[in-house]
């Protein structure tokens, strides 16, 4: 297959940026989208060019760290799959493809496809955690866990962190992320002392970065690789009013979607 | 080089509880003045980092990553070990240590083997603690499967994700640690240096991977918990980003590099589809559970999987190992499939892989069981070969995995340099000569919840408390070094790029070094290695400037450190002239195809000393003294 590539390229946070184009020659159907933009890089190395700057590690699609906006679309036109796991099989011979880094006031452009997404950190450690120290954790099956708990914990706890609902969402905001941890720790026992105070914190952080709010366009449960329902989203709210409202909040009860 | 492995008296069960009681401790008071730094962020990394803040040391980390959740052991899928027996079927620590002992092919130390069996149920009690969300019963009990080279049901899982959920979980627990402002986080940063005055390990130097700027760090410890070295064969199921870099570093500062030769093949990944491929996906080994592994028995047969009938498959593991069938262990499952690749009968394109069929499992439990334990898995596969694993069956083929080899350390999971202590895949410790499935989360997070806190408190109870300031002469010349190297990289601009040859150094390991290995193959390794290398630094074509985020020249760092690692590999895997476990050399094998092993002159762990770069290194032996097991020969037929 032979592809144009119209990148954005950007030398560094301040530097403004700009589209430019690249021509991808004899590339394989079985490559992953970032296995082309390795060839691509390759070329530019051998021409004495800078190669194109992205994220990437595992290339499995579990580390999270790919982020590209493909043709518009936060990871590509596949469902549910990160772009080290998209395939060229999807694009056409001839094809122009649009790459760009996720936009958002929040994630800051640290050089071509790379952003720093350093507010989700500062996200979890405000408190997307359960406050126990190493030892003294009693046996782990001194509490029993209904299985659908178990379930709902882990569909939310599968968010792998990469950012693609902000990228996809209009207001740029990472609710989905946010209420992916809610969610996750909201279902377990173990989450329940510090529940109303998590989700409070974890709001208050959100707000400080700098993303968005919701406002139920749902952009970023079709973007996300992982498929983490918005139904978190609901979960999240009810939580929060029940945090600053009653100030005690839901405590122990089972938690649910919507 | 002195290797002590300070391995506590008494009994088995008892070392160490007692050894707990006969460390000294650090006042919490006193727990403030120690500054420790954490290089890797993985399982052990973050459960160190975590545990030692919460203890009340000054803890700064460091990881190449943008976020320390991003660490490798992110990939883990299939579950963590742990003597629970909770399904009742006869398990215990002494069965766990002895499992993982004999499928270490008797290369491992008791003690530290035995440690781990123990250990590894507080790590269950504390990962549910934490909120990792763990595969439940209907019942609400924690749920259990089976993995290779055990015949009990004791590896806990999160769907095929366990590593991803553990890693939040310790990633979780550092954050805390971080948001609460006793860690300073380092993402983006990667060691480039250890630097030792007088024997003693006081810091690091490091490139922070945005702004290029080289800087030292000064401590009272460091703990390198950077995993293995897989990539050396440039294929593997590593994350792109894995390197060598620090503990290759500390090793060429006079650290003991322990086993290099012992790299673990895994028998079920994606096969490779080209040349241009980049990295190689794993399969869970779980799949194993369900999955029968066969190829055709005509040697050469193209028809499509689903039209060749019964009769005409070799269900090759279930033939030569019917006990444990499908479930063999890794080294074992691996080296049948290029066996039978070899003869010719491998499937899919190039020939190079066999078949993982799930048919029967779906005809006996149902396609929807199937889906809710493997279809993650599944869609994986699908989305990268394009083929439905419902329908027919996957093709797999063995791959770079895992490394039991790393740096050597004691009991205490000290380096032989004092203050340097390597924690997780980066040692070299618990796995002998072949790890058994799900046993690495297990490693990673005992090391890092349960032992290293222990351990380093008694190490500074001890140590001369000192502060080296990063003015130091030495941080200086580690600091120039550094600059001079990565000047020198940017210097060449030769005509091939860093990736080029890290793929040629790869594949020379890999047929070479790889799953079988040979006086001959070995020796062309140690031939051809140095010429690349000769070439690399004459050649290589780094773009950029070192000022700015430059990925090119970060790999080249890496890269070059691989070409000289290469050697010391295959180095180990000619002088280790016998078979074990994962080390497979041709010339020592039973007639029916199995390792051979030689107790009477390999029981013992290789420690190799740095003397020079293309220098032979000088070989350590610490002796393996097996007091309550009796070393066999291995057999899972």
């Amino acid at each position: 297959m032979n592809l144009t590539l119209h990148v954005w390229r950007q030398k560094s946070r301040t530097d403004e940026g700009r589209m430019e184009t690249y021509l991808a020659k004899n590339i394989s159907p079985d490559m992953s989208f970032l296995e082309m933009l390795d060839v691509v890089n390759e070329d530019l190395i051998k021409h004495n060019k800078e190669p194109i700057a992205f994220d990437h590690d595992c290339r499995e699609g579990i580390c999270g760290s790919c982020g590209l906006m493909i043709n518009g679309v936060a990871h590509g036109p596949e469902k549910a799959t990160t772009a080290c796991q998209l395939h060229m099989r999807h694009f056409e011979d001839g094809a122009h493809i649009y790459i760009e880094p996720w936009r958002a006031a929040a994630f800051p452009v640290i050089r071509d496809l790379i952003v720093d997404r350093s507010a989700f950190d500062r996200i979890i450690q405000a408190g997307g955690y359960i406050s126990v120290n190493t030892g003294g954790a009693p046996d782990g099956n001194a509490i029993p866990i209904p299985k659908e708990n178990a379930e709902t914990a882990m569909d939310a706890a599968a968010c792998i962190g990469c950012g693609a609902c902000v990228a996809a969402c209009p207001n740029a905001s990472a609710m989905l992320f946010l209420s992916a941890k809610v969610t996750h720790l909201a279902n377990l026992p173990q989450g329940q002392p510090e529940r109303v105070q998590r989700v409070k914190k974890m709001v208050e952080q959100h707000d400080r970065e700098g993303f968005g709010h919701c406002t139920n366009i749902y952009e970023c449960e079709a973007a996300c690789p992982k498929e983490i329902p918005a139904t978190t989203i609901t979960q999240l709210n009810r939580d929060y009013l029940l945090a600053i409202t009653a100030g005690g909040g839901p405590g122990a009860r089972k938690g649910g979607a919507g | 080089m002195k290797l002590d492995p300070k391995i506590p008296g008494g009994p088995l069960e008892q070392k160490w509880e007692r050894h707990k009681l006969e460390m000294s401790l650090v006042s919490p008071a006193n727990k403030r003045k120690f500054k420790v730094l954490v290089v890797g962020t993985g399982l052990a990394g973050s459960s160190a980092a975590a545990t030692l803040a919460e203890l009340g040391y000054q803890v700064e980390v460091f990881c190449y990553q943008d976020s320390p959740r991003r660490a490798h052991s992110i990939a883990a899928q299939g579950g963590i070990n742990a003597a629970k027996n909770y399904q009742n079927d006869g398990d215990s620590v002494m069965r766990l240590f002895k499992d993982t002992i004999k499928g270490g092919d008797f290369r491992s130390r008791e003690a530290n083997v035995y440690r781990l069996a123990e250990v590894s149920r507080n790590i269950i009690d504390q990962c549910v603690a934490q909120g990792v969300p763990f595969a439940r019963e209907y019942g609400g009990q924690l749920d259990n499967r089976s993995f290779g080279g055990a015949q009990v049901s004791r590896t806990f899982y999160c769907r095929g994700q366990t590593g991803q959920q553990l890693l939040l979980g310790a990633y979780q627990a550092l954050s805390r640690q971080i948001g609460a402002g006793r860690v300073k986080m380092h993402p983006r940063t990667e060691m480039l240096d250890l630097v030792v005055i007088d024997g003693r390990a006081r810091g690091i130097v490091t490139r922070c991977l945005q702004t290029g700027k080289i800087e030292s760090h000064s401590a009272d410890a460091v703990v390198l918990a950077t995993g293995g070295y897989s990539n050396a064969f440039f294929l593997s199921t590593n994350a792109i980003g894995c390197n060598v870099t620090a503990t290759y570093r500390a090793y060429k500062r006079g650290a003991a590099f322990a086993n290099p030769c012992f790299t673990q093949i895994h028998p079920t990944c994606i096969p490779v589809s080209g040349d241009h491929q980049s990295k190689l996906t794993l399969m869970s080994e779980s799949l194993r559970n369900d999955g029968r592994i066969w190829v055709p028995k005509k040697p050469g047969d193209k028809r499509h999987p689903n039209s060749i009938p019964e009769s005409e498959r070799d269900y090759y593991l279930e033939r030569k190992y019917p006990s444990y069938g499908n479930l063999a262990p890794r080294d074992i499952s691996s080296r049948a499939a290029k066996e039978v690749c070899d003869e010719g009968r491998g499937v899919g394109p190039g020939g190079r892989g066999v078949y993982l069929d799930f048919a029967d499992a779906i005809k006996r439990v149902g396609r929807v069981t199937i889906e809710s334990k493997y279809g993650n898995l599944f869609d994986m596969y699908e989305r990268i070969t394009g083929e439905n694993a419902y329908e027919q069956p996957m093709r797999i083929y063995p791959a770079l995995h895992y490394t039991m080899g790393g740096l050597w350390v004691d009991y205490n999971l000290m380096s032989n340099i004092e203050g340097l202590f390597v924690i997780g895949e980066a040692n070299f410790s618990d796995h002998g000569a072949n790890r058994l499935g799900a046993s690495a989360l297990m490693q990673g997070l005992a090391d890092g919840y349960f032992i290293l806190p222990y351990t380093i408190g008694h190490f500074f109870a001890n140590a001369k408390k000192e502060v080296i300031s990063t003015d130091h002469a030495e941080f200086k010349r580690c600091e120039a070094e550094v600059h001079e190297r990565i000047r020198k990289l940017l210097s060449i601009k030769g005509r091939k790029t860093a990736i080029e040859f890290h793929r040629e150094a790869g594949k020379l390991l890999w047929d070479n070094a790889g799953m079988s290995r040979s006086e001959r193959s070995l020796k062309e390794v140690l031939k051809r290695l140095p010429e690349l290398r000769e070439e690399f630094w004459r050649n290589v074509n780094v773009p950029g400037t070192d000022a700015d985020l430059n990925q090119a020249l970060e790999r080249a760092n890496r890269v070059a450190d691989f070409l000289e690692f290469g050697e010391l590999l295959a180095y180990d895997a000619l002088t280790r002239d016998e078979s074990c476990g994962a080390h497979f050399r041709v010339e020592h094998q039973y007639p029916d195809g199995e390792a051979k092993r030689n107790d009477a002159d390999y029981l013992y762990v290789s420690a190799f000393e740095f003397t020079g770069v293309g220098n032979t290194p000088i070989l350590h032996k610490e002796p393996l003294k097996y007091e309550f097991v009796t070393p066999t020969v291995r057999s899972y037929k």
